[in-house]
């Protein structure tokens, strides 16, 4: 099984550390027929604006629609998040509407806002995650499709599984933690199910 | 209750981090902001000047006044970037005070402490710091910076002490990497850093914080270039809103720093592009006005 890590911009480059550490074959993404042979897609942390600027340039945007769809699992962490969304609250950047949630950008303010905290996530062993904000957005309206997996003491959504597509708004791609990837790697390698066909 | 933890140093590198593999561009008014948004920074240097323009008023160049930088931060949703003076601890609290996101303690403006670096930990936003080598760059992560940028030399379009700077890091770290453990504590007294950053970065290989390179960068195949040698992104100061076109040049090198291996792409970005900043030679400055020796 062979994970493809969207390299337009970002850290690209932690995702597939970790990956690397769960001995999985990995490719950088940059260009649409790298998508071919991928068993499954991380859209990383970034700037949302500049990486949905590269995925319209290089006609990213419809071979990942075409994978999600096609029941391949997609994970967007962050900026990863905002594109997977249905709909964000400004008008820029346009998301991939694949996942039926509804994301705010940068929902907690601007850097100086940024924090990091322990996480309990559902379908994760009871160790909690510890999670690191950047930036972030946040989950405001969950489809009925949509399972949320994690919330904030507030009840705000940050992390959210459809199928075989699911997004978290913190970075696991920082820490040492390997169990997000290891969940995902096991939807990847789970038979195509489709976008919205629950979990 | 769960613990929230802001200011930590990972929330402030790792701001770093998610601006890799892009490009920072000076701004100086909302309007170039946008414009740069529009071209796919990942983030805007809030400035009164570009560098060429400081290197050419002469003169003490100081913080830009709070006014200019919030009406920029109000213009676009990336992240906005201010430069202080190297050592001034009190524009850096200006800073922080208006929601910077991050700060430049940078030589392009004048020093205000010959000595002393801003104590940069005591900071809850972001320092990103110059450097012309392996040990300005562990001296200033030791002072809290999360972030580093080679100096190059800032305002010139002249990437010749940009590639110098990158190379000395990379070469530092490589030599680090095949030196016996006993000679490590040599090392760390010649650098003048800390036995641990030393052997953290001997360990992972490469610099413990995210490297971006900067002065001096003016063309895409410049961008490229410094992500081929090693940048984990680029700042370009003069070289957009300094140039015929910034529109289409910004949009060419933050292409070129996503394809910086593919020449064929290169070649596409690079053509029509119109006028180029118009250089000068790091050569034709006289010593005393270059900006990288400052505050080492």
């Amino acid at each position: 099984m062979r994970i493809g890590v969207l390299a337009v911009q970002g850290d690209f480059a932690e995702h597939i550390a970790i990956l690397r550490r769960l001995n999985v074959d990995c490719l950088e993404v940059r260009l649409p027929e790298q998508l071919d042979d991928v068993s499954g897609l991380i859209i990383p942390g970034g700037e949302s604006t500049t990486l949905s600027r590269l995925m319209s340039i290089y006609n990213l945007r419809e071979p990942v629609q075409d994978m999600a769809r096609a029941g391949k699992a997609v994970w967007g962490t962050c900026a990863g998040m905002i594109m997977l969304a249905h709909e964000i609250t400004e008008a820029d950047p346009v998301p991939l509407q694949l996942m039926d949630i509804g994301v705010r950008r940068n929902a907690f303010g601007r850097q100086i806002d940024s924090f990091e905290q322990e996480l309990d996530i559902a379908g994760l062993d009871s160790r909690p995650f510890h999670a690191i904000f950047i930036r972030a957005p946040v989950v405001m309206r969950v489809g009925d499709k949509v399972k949320t997996l994690a919330t904030l003491a507030d009840g705000q959504a940050v992390a959210v599984r459809q199928g075989n597509l699911m997004a978290t708004a913190f970075h696991p791609e920082l820490t040492r933690d390997t169990r997000l990837h290891q969940y995902f790697l096991d939807l990847a390698a789970a038979p195509a199910g489709g976008a919205g066909r629950g979990s | 209750m769960v613990d929230v933890l802001t200011g930590t140093f990972t929330v402030k590198s790792g701001h770093a981090q998610m601006l890799k593999g892009g490009v920072i561009m000076d701004v100086v008014n909302a309007e170039q902001a946008m414009i740069a948004q529009e071209a796919g920074a990942v983030a805007v240097m809030a400035l009164e000047r570009v560098p060429a323009d400081i290197r050419a008023d002469g003169g003490v160049a100081r913080m830009t006044d709070p006014a200019i930088i919030q009406n920029i931060m109000d213009s676009v949703s990336i992240p906005v970037m201010a430069k202080c003076r190297i050592g001034h601890f009190v524009e850096a609290q200006v800073l922080e005070a208006i929601g910077i996101d991050y700060i430049d303690e940078s030589e392009v403006l004048t020093p205000a402490d010959e000595v002393h670096h801003v104590w940069k930990h005591d900071f809850q936003v972001p320092f990103v710091c110059g450097c012309r080598d392996l040990g300005e760059a562990l001296r200033r992560i030791s002072e809290g910076a999360a972030m580093i940028r080679t100096k190059g030399e800032a305002g010139t379009g002249d990437v010749v002490e940009a590639v110098r700077h990158m190379r000395a890091v990379q070469d530092a770290i490589r030599k680090l990497q095949n030196m016996p453990e006993d000679e490590l504590v040599v090392e760390a007294r010649n650098l003048a850093v800390s036995l641990e950053l030393l052997t953290q970065t001997r360990e992972e290989g490469r610099m413990p914080v995210v490297n971006f390179a900067a002065g001096g960068v003016a063309t895409p195949a410049d961008a490229a270039l410094m992500m081929q040698l090693g940048a984990d992104g680029v700042f370009v100061g003069s070289g957009i809103f300094k140039s015929g076109d910034p529109a289409q040049r910004g949009y060419a090198i933050v292409q070129a720093v996503t394809h910086y291996n593919d020449p064929k792409i290169l070649a596409d970005v690079s053509k029509d592009l119109g006028e180029p900043m118009v250089g000068i030679s790091t050569r034709s400055i006289p010593q005393e006005e270059l900006l990288a020796p400052r505050s080492i």
